[in-house]
């Protein structure tokens, strides 16, 4: 289960309408209790794919080491990364699968002609077979407020 | 011999928790091999079936990424800091 608030997913809904029609792109930080993952806040990243970027994305190493720091800044970690599909549906496609990352929440937002549509969270299944489709719920409240309810 | 090995947070859930473990070894390839017997649910995660690292692996001595040194015949030394860096890439339906 994946848990974020209503600040964090309209942030990602306008980040994936200011960029289509390519995709946008950034990382989930927050925390794991072993059983769900809060999501702290997210990290807009620029989508560093040099051609296609309609299609498709990239977070490269330098930029996923650059959020792993902040999270780390923060006192999080990294949960799992978000991404738009520009006129295609919320699900994973096998491009994502094959570049798929253990463990983490894969958020994908669905654009239509411009318009946030669906948004989905999904977790890579441990053989690495397929995406599975994870609970997503939208809490209310500020982000840091989030946090800190979780910690305590 | 020991080298540290950075792990990222996506992969901790294979090695205990670690960010980091030292390993014995004398080249990147070495490194990994032990790290996958000391954490063996880790293997399927950096390797895929065809024993090929897998595309969201990247990893680099220093600050060098071994598709520019030796790959995974990149020697190391205690002196070196080996991390694994994911990047992430994906998109729609071409």
């Amino acid at each position: 289960m994946l848990r974020l608030n209503h600040t964090a997913l309209h942030r990602i809904k306008l980040h994936a309408m200011q960029t289509y029609p390519e995709e946008c792109c950034g990382v989930l930080i927050g925390r794991d209790d072993g059983e769900r993952k809060t999501v702290c806040d997210i990290l807009e990243i620029k989508n560093a794919k040099e051609e296609n970027r309609a299609r498709r994305f990239l977070i490269t190493p330098e930029d996923y080491k650059w959020a792993e720091e902040r999270a780390r800044e923060e006192g999080v970690d990294v949960m799992g990364f978000y991404h738009s599909h520009p006129d295609h549906p919320a699900r994973p496609s096998q491009f994502d699968l094959d570049h798929a990352v253990p463990w983490c929440s894969y958020i994908i937002v669905s654009v239509e002609a411009g318009l946030p549509a669906a948004v989905n969270s999904w977790v890579l299944m441990d053989d690495h077979s397929e995406f599975s489709e994870e609970q997503l719920d939208v809490l209310d409240g500020e982000f840091i407020r989030q946090c800190k309810q979780y910690q305590a | 011999m020991g080298v540290k090995v950075m792990i990222p947070t996506p992969l901790r859930a294979y090695t205990d928790r670690k960010d980091s473990v030292v390993v014995d070894g004398a080249t990147v390839g070495e490194l990994l091999d032990r790290l996958t017997v000391n954490y063996a649910t880790l293997k399927k995660h950096l390797y895929s079936d065809d024993g090929k690292l897998r595309n969201f692996v990247n990893v680099y001595v220093n600050d060098e990424d071994i598709r520019y040194l030796q790959h995974e015949q990149t020697k190391v030394s205690e002196k070196d800091v080996v991390s694994i860096i994911p990047s992430i890439a994906g998109g729609g339906v071409e």
